[in-house]
């Protein structure tokens, strides 16, 4: 541990990775380490890599917990904590060796590309994300020290927002339609089918429709549903929310590639280093450091892993060697990567499993599906003929947004008193209900009025309310 | 590819450029952890662990962490995961949520996060503490309890720790000197007269006890046979806290302990807490012990005397009455007179001293009724609040 970093040999090594990448054809924002000590990464850490974050307790919250199990050696610290910003951030720890260090800046250069290529990321405004967070903490801690708001106020809004983050608009690139687009749509709708014989035909009553309902369209963004509609909330209030909906929304992209982008830089890190040459020594500590970060964890899915092997396996079929599996020390050849570069820019996890997930890389890796049957997790499909969809399936609805219900408002003045009525969209899963009912409680916290969500629990309809008398259940048909 | 030169900032040594950004969220997080201790402090105290332990234990505490509410997904959500290949259908992997924590893709499962905080003994009995005191406490001559430890100013220093320096008195003193030294000395080429070390001048302060008055708790205890293991224990749990309390809050209040079944006597906290005895039940003893102890040693004038009893009130028929009286006697000298009865199981009659005690009119006689370990927290609080509850005269905290 005594080792520390040298810049002037980071940067040679930075200098010859950095070539490399460009020449494999990997396309990247500027890069920018920083040296930190293992407090700060941790610090970081917490605060998802943001060198200015506003404060709240729930990331005092993550550094305890990291720094546990940092302190019982149960995980060491990641190899990298890179940002998606231009210039790309990633910081680099002191005490690391030079072969950890060397590794984690040839990963680095992996997220960056992918950061800057992949479509999801587009709408972040990478080259703002510093100056955009730093000006959220600046807003947030005004409010917490002006002393008409304060810490406690504050507080209970974030907490409130934090709960009810996720529940947005998860597809960016369809656009929110307009209040008048909403009503000619609507129009739209109720008119019936075209009839060729309308004119032979009894004519059809013109159907009634509630254009006075609100809002028209089921509506996903939760947090800015609140902030126009609620004409409670104070000037301060509606930023905390703007703020906390703005972060979840340049989080998303990251959540909706998590496989796909450790993958990528995993894929990329290993090509880079394989072709650096490296002294002995140092390949050999590559390889370790390697082989920990992609190796499979049963029972579990492992996102370096699977990324991995999905990538390895595209290579593989899309490549010149007509299916034979290339010697992975080797870059991709010409015809792959073209292949390669067009998935990185146009999948997310839900894609990327769907279209190259094969039933044979299944098999591979030795995949299965559980569920829980009474107290215990049973295995309920393997890999084979009857279980590779299911498989599949489950594993799309695992990653992503896809563990998150979705939920939208439905009415925003149920029962013409004000009532917020939301609707699980259920997949077959039901909600936790522990859960629910906490998070409702936020909700009705941020609402003002009473707030009602219709779900399926054990296959029957359920309404779960809170209001000013606290949580209940009813039954719905 | 870029060509702009990719930058490394340096690791900075210096402590002041590398600021602990985390430690006010962290601090914040400590708090809502306390919190929810506190909250909880009444199933902690239940745990047995805790009871008789010496202070500067330190005991582990696991704490579910301050959740973070959200919209998930609940047990019958299905994961995928990676097997060895030689997974079968109808295999265990993992316990269902809610059971233990199993294996589960990221980010699907809740988890139960529990994490272990190390708090001591004493730090617990602060926090239990906290707003509690002996009610009434009255002042009385002869004082010699000292309640508080504090500082007092006194007089100024020519050295000191620079958190005591005195600007004004040490500007003032710098002026004086300037202006004695304007004829004599020659002017300084930069026209400055800085400070000199006899121009500081540091706050001296002195230890500062506060006198209170005298007090004595007297612990009286039922140990009769039909007090089992089970009573005892409550019994004991409850004393226990009150001599905690008393220890932690008060430097110097006498404690007697005395123990009674059909006769009393005086004991010493080791026997007390530790020792087992059986025979009938004559309560009346143990105040009449009470009594002649406050008779000998602790005269009302000159101390606040506390009594607290603890019984699970079967009591020989025939004594009710002198029991009664002494009991009256006894809410007389006291400042307080507390009596806890311990009832674990309500599966028939057993005679009741809350009954007979219901025609105490004194207002400083206070009774509560203990079921179960959980009951003997919000008791005890019961008990000592009472000068900031004025209305509740009898809680049953059962209810």
């Amino acid at each position: 541990m005594s080792t520390e970093l040298d810049i002037a040999e980071l940067r040679e090594w930075d200098e010859r990775i950095k070539e490399k990448a460009g020449g494999f054809g990997l396309e990247c924002y500027p890069q920018e380490y920083e040296i930190c000590d293992h407090f700060q990464m941790l610090s970081y850490m917490a605060y998802s890599g943001m060198p200015s974050h506003y404060p709240h307790w729930s990331y005092g919250k993550s550094y305890e917990k990291l720094k546990t199990t940092y302190d019982h050696g149960i995980s060491g610290l990641p190899y990298e904590m890179v940002i998606n910003s231009c210039p790309c951030i990633a910081y680099l720890m002191r005490d690391n060796s030079l072969a950890l260090s060397v590794l984690t800046m040839a990963h680095v250069y992996g997220h960056n590309d992918f950061f800057k290529n992949n479509f999801n990321f587009a709408q972040t405004r990478a080259e703002w994300t510093v100056s955009t967070f730093k000006l959220h903490a600046e807003r947030i801690r005004s409010y917490v020290e002006d002393p008409s708001i304060g810490r406690n106020e504050v507080e209970s809004v974030l907490d409130a927002a934090h709960a009810l983050s996720l529940q947005l608009n998860r597809n960016r690139a369809l656009r929110k339609r307009s209040p008048k687009e909403q009503i000619s749509a609507a129009v739209e709708r109720a008119r019936p089918a075209k009839d060729a014989f309308q004119t032979i035909h009894k004519r059809h009553e013109e159907p009634a429709i509630d254009l006075n309902k609100f809002p028209l369209e089921p509506e996903a963004d939760l947090l800015l549903f609140i902030r126009d509609n609620n004409r409670q909330l104070t000037d301060w209030q509606r930023d905390l929310l703007t703020v906390v909906h703005e972060e979840a929304e340049y989080f998303l992209p990251q959540i909706e590639t998590k496989i796909m982008n450790e993958g990528w830089a995993s894929f990329w890190h290993r090509t880079i280093m394989n072709s650096l040459e490296l002294p002995q020594k140092l390949q050999l500590e590559f390889l370790v450091h390697h082989n920990q970060v992609v190796r499979p964890i049963l029972g579990e899915i492992n996102p370096y892993h699977l990324g991995l092997k999905i990538w390895d396996d595209i290579r593989r079929r899309f490549g010149e060697t007509g299916g034979e599996a290339p010697a992975t020390s080797e870059p991709p050849d010409f015809k792959a990567r073209g292949k390669l570069f067009e998935v990185r820019e146009t999948d997310r996890d839900t894609s990327f499993i769907r279209r190259f997930l094969s039933d044979e890389l299944i098999e591979e890796l030795g995949l299965f599906r559980y569920q829980a049957r009474g107290k215990d997790e049973v295995v309920t499909h393997v890999a084979n003929e009857d279980g590779y969809d299911m498989i599949r399936k489950t594993l799309i609805d695992n990653v992503g947004m896809g563990a998150v219900p979705v939920i939208k408002v439905e009415d925003a003045d149920f029962g013409r008193n004000r009532t917020l009525y939301l609707k699980h969209y259920h997949d077959g899963r039901d909600l936790e209900l522990d859960f629910a009912e906490k998070t409702l409680e936020h909700l009705f916290f941020l609402w003002g009025r009473p707030v009602v969500i219709e779900t399926l629990m054990n296959n029957r309809g359920i309404l779960l309310s809170f209001d000013e008398e606290g949580f209940d259940t009813k039954k719905h048909s | 590819m870029s060509t702009s030169d990719t930058i490394f900032r340096p690791y900075s040594s210096s402590e002041s450029l590398r600021s602990d950004r985390s430690a006010g969220d962290r601090q914040r997080h400590r708090e809502k952890v306390l919190e929810s201790i506190r909250d909880n402090i009444s199933d902690l105290i239940a745990e047995e662990a805790i009871i008789g332990q010496s202070s500067d234990r330190i005991i582990k505490i696991p704490i579910r962490s301050i959740r973070e509410y959200r919209f998930i997904y609940g047990k019958n959500s299905p994961g995928v995961g990676a097997g060895d290949g030689n997974t079968e259908e109808g295999q265990v992997v993992g316990r269902a949520r809610g059971q233990e924590p199993g294996p589960g893709p990221a980010g699907n499962q809740p988890g139960i996060d529990y994490y272990e905080t190390d708090v001591t003994l004493d730090e617990l009995i602060n926090i239990m503490f906290e707003d509690l005191a002996l009610p009434d406490l009255e002042q009385k001559r002869l004082r010699q309890v000292l309640s508080e430890r504090t500082f007092k100013r006194r007089g100024y220093r020519q050295v000191g720790v620079h958190a005591h320096l005195d600007k004004k008195r040490s500007a003032r003193a710098r002026v004086r000197r300037k202006m004695a030294s304007k004829r004599v000395a020659v002017e300084r080429s930069d026209g400055r007269f800085p400070f000199h070390q006899d121009d500081l001048k540091y706050r001296h302060r002195v230890p500062d006890m506060k006198p209170s008055s005298n007090a004595v708790v007297i612990c009286i205890m039922d140990t009769s046979g039909s007090m089992d293991t089970m009573k005892k224990y409550l019994a004991r749990s409850f004393f226990f806290l009150l001599h905690r309390f008393v220890c932690t809050r008060y430097q110097n209040v006498d404690l007697v302990f005395i123990a009674h079944h059909t006769q009393a006597r005086e004991v010493t906290e080791e026997e007390f807490f530790h020792k087992g005895e059986s025979g009938g039940t004559m309560i009346s003893s143990g105040y009449n012990k009470a009594l002649e102890v406050i008779r000998d040693r602790y005269h009302p004038d000159h101390w606040n005397i506390y009594a607290f009893h603890c019984s699970d009130g079967d009591n020989f028929e025939s004594d009710n009455e002198a029991t009664l009286r002494a009991a009256d006697q006894l809410c007389e000298v006291c400042n307080l007179f507390g009596y806890g009865e311990i009832k674990p199981y309500t599966l028939h009659y057993e005679s009741s001293l809350i009954e007979v005690f219901e025609n105490i009119e004194a207002p400083n006689y206070q009774a509560v009724m203990i079921k179960r370990k959980e009951d003997v927290w919000p008791s005890f609080r019961a008990l000592l609040r009472r000068e900031r509850l004025p209305e509740t005269t009898t809680t049953d905290t059962s209810a």
